[in-house]
């Protein structure tokens, strides 16, 4: 005789309404947790994207009240118009400014800090400092340093001979007079970040690597560089969402100006809609935007996907 | 080959606690030695300061005949093999085994051909392209051994390679170890917190506790000739058996409930009012009907199939473990008369845990041992 049919069975079998019951609960019950995040998403997040993207196609009035529905006309219009074009040249600039510059120097100084020297802790505090610090905070600093008479900058270029730039008045200058504030005040997040993926290192390689007796140099292309490339990874990916972003500093510092010379496509956007009152450009841009960061993000994840070393 | 030696070897990481307090020893080149201490003790510490990653608070190295105190690792013309095999995760077996060879100015070739040799001495042949990821546990732990191997240094040292395998393939790589040892003719220096470990592997071993040295030699030498109480009850699984006694007059007195008469020669050498005993549990023996013995009550039997392992209670509040061959069907609360050779007596100091001289010599006991 089979044993295994004498056994009852340890599940429960149920008729279909009552299984019905059984799996719908827990899915209820999944959905009320899911709630409040879904709401504020939604409030926040979605609904907001889909009226963008609704009042990208239409003509809309200075009430905000969209009109006629005109397709692409906004987006037409825009690939036409010069002030676009710097714009979307002035963020690009302004992304290659600040990205490769600020990852470089937060990595070389998270390396540094990671280092077991005695005092190291106050390193760490203060290359990571600029992380508790707002962008207003902090761009008003920068603009006293910046500022033409009473700055500091200027008057280290006199000190050693130099003569006095106009930072943030001269277009030749702003968009690198605002990177390096950029890059000042990003540094500490991205520093924190890579410091963290430092430490998760597991020492032993390290000392597997001392007992082999290879040069630092070595060590940091071969050992560190490939098990920190997850959160480098990561860091760079926010980063340029970060670049692309940036409106804060460039609000107080410059304004946009001048010559249009910082007016990146987030500030252009909020000209637009708020000074402007042209809404459906407006609209059309932060599209375009929202793509162009989808578009670079997607890039970043398929051509470094075989470079990142997931432990 | 190459001579260890340790002269007053001493660490402390604070400057206050020492972790190695003065070690003290020569271990032979082609020697398999053995570190062996319970967790905390100093192990990987001692094993570290010879590597040369921890730096040496007092004392010399010696490596061959040079002073090796301030040289780095890489200087020491050693090998390592790490807990957690310390493998790099992104690069592949080959590119793992072969990894810092360059450095030794050793050219492609020859770092392909040794590499192999090393594969195929641990059967990583078809493994080579892989990432450690997709090995089993055993399988990293091979390609830790072979890039020990690879390196061709005299010296190697493990801190506890086999702690992560479980008990079947433990068992294999101790041999294998051992196999690629002698084959080399590698001076090993091996970490190990398990003491079979250290029975079944060492030439010689030092048992360490606290940062001191309780006992270096040979493992039957250890097993048979414990030099105190940490050495009898950590060597030996289950460990030695120990009880104090008192010395009352011309007798031991256990627990107020046996009596163990001493004989002239024991008196003068133990002027203690306290010893320790010790039994090993295999010298635990069922009295024949002619034999004095004591009764005690079986608390606890295991069956091993070889083998059997009776806890019983001796005095009110200690269990000893006796180890009979075969496969013995006790009952639990049985009583049992047992019995034990004078011979297989061991006798400590209850205060210092150091053996007393002269213990071993079966004729200070008298043969009986009475029950009050
Ligand atoms: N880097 C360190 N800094 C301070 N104390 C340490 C360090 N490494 C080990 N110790 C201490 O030294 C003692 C011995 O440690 P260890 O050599 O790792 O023991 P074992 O390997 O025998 O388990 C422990 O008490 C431990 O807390
Ligand atoms: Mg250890």
């Amino acid at each position: 005789m089979n044993l295994a049919q004498r056994e009852p069975s340890p599940f429960k079998t149920y008729d279909e309404p009552e299984r019905r019951r059984w799996m719908s609960s827990p899915f209820l019950a999944g959905m009320l947790f899911l709630l409040p995040s879904l709401v504020l998403f939604g409030v926040f997040l979605f609904y907001p994207m889909m009226r963008t993207i609704y009042l990208s196609l239409y003509l809309i009035d200075t009430q905000g009240e969209p009109l006629v529905f005109v397709g692409v006309e906004n987006f037409i219009n825009l690939f036409q118009s010069s002030s676009f074009q710097t714009s979307a040249k002035a963020t690009g600039l302004f992304v290659l400014y600040t990205v490769p510059i600020g990852l470089i120097l937060a990595l070389v100084l998270a390396l540094l800090a990671n280092e077991k020297v005695k005092g190291i802790g106050f390193f760490r505090t203060m290359f990571s400092s600029t992380m508790g610090m707002s962008v207003a905070a902090s761009s008003v600093i920068w603009m006293f340093m910046y500022n033409p008479s009473i700055g500091i900058m200027n008057r280290l270029l006199s000190g050693i001979g130099m003569s006095e730039v106009q930072w943030l008045l001269d277009p030749q200058f702003a968009l690198m007079s605002v990177a390096a504030a950029t890059i000042w005040m990003n540094t500490g997040f991205t520093f924190l970040i890579l410091l963290g993926g430092l430490q998760n290192i597991d020492q032993q390689l390290y000392e597997s690597a001392r007992v082999a007796g290879v040069s630092d140099w070595y060590k940091l292309r071969k050992i560190t560089l490939p098990m920190l490339s997850p959160t480098l990874f990561f860091v760079t990916v926010v980063s340029l969402i970060n670049s692309f972003q940036t409106f804060g500093q460039i609000d107080i510092l410059t304004k946009g100006g001048p010559m249009e010379s910082t007016n990146v496509i987030v500030y252009s956007i909020y000209k637009d809609a708020f000074i402007n009152y042209n809404v459906g450009s407006a609209s059309a841009q932060a599209v375009l935007l929202f793509f162009c960061i989808l578009i670079v993000t997607v890039l970043q994840f398929k051509l470094t996907e075989r470079k990142v070393h997931y432990q | 080959m190459k001579k260890v030696e340790l002269i007053n070897f001493q660490k402390s990481y604070d400057q206050r606690t020492q972790v190695l307090k003065g070690i003290d020893v020569i271990i032979e080149p082609g020697e398999f030695f053995v570190l062996v201490g319970p967790s905390g003790c100093g192990k990987s510490t001692m094993l570290r300061m010879i590597a040369g990653l921890e730096s040496i608070s007092g004392g010399d190295l010696f490596l061959g005949d040079k002073k090796a105190n301030h040289l780095t690792p890489s200087q020491r013309d050693l090998s390592m093999v790490f807990q957690n095999y310390a493998l790099y995760p992104h690069l592949t077996v080959e590119e793992n085994i072969t990894f810092g060879l360059h450095v030794k100015k050793i050219f492609k070739k020859e770092q392909k051909m040794r590499c192999e040799e090393a594969g195929e001495m641990l059967g990583l042949t078809d493994y080579m392209k892989r990432k450690p990821k997709e090995l089993s546990g055993g399988q990293r732990q091979r390609v830790a051994l072979a890039r020990a191997i690879v390196t061709h240094a005299p010296l190697c040292l493990m801190d506890e390679p086999l702690s992560n395998l479980d008990a079947k393939l433990r068992a294999r790589m101790r041999s294998e170890i051992r196999q690629i040892q002698r084959k080399l003719g590698l001076t090993m220096i091996y970490v190990t917190h398990d003491q079979t470990e250290a029975m079944t592997m060492a030439d010689r071993m030092m048992i360490l506790n606290g940062g001191e040295v309780q006992q270096i030699g040979k493992p039957m030498d250890i097993y048979n000739e414990p030099k105190n109480t940490f050495v009898a009850s950590f060597m030996g699984a289950p460990p030695m058996n120990l009880i104090h006694a008192k010395v009352k007059g011309s007798s031991l007195v256990v627990d107020e409930q046996w009596l163990i008469p001493m004989s002239e020669s024991i008196r003068a050498a133990a002027q203690l009012n306290e010893v320790t005993i010790g039994v090993r549990p295999e010298h635990i023996q069922l009295a024949n009907d002619d034999e004095p013995g004591f009764v005690v009550v079986v608390s606890n039997v295991e069956v091993l199939g070889t083998e059997t392992l009776i806890t019983f209670n001796i005095g009110d509040k200690k269990q000893w473990i006796a180890r009979w061959s075969g496969q013995w069907n006790l009952r639990i609360e049985q009583p049992l008369r047992i019995f034990i050779e004078d011979q297989h007596l061991c006798l400590f100091d209850a205060q210092t845990g150091g053996k007393l001289d002269g213990s071993q010599d079966s004729s200070f006991l008298n043969k009986e041992w009475i029950t009050i």
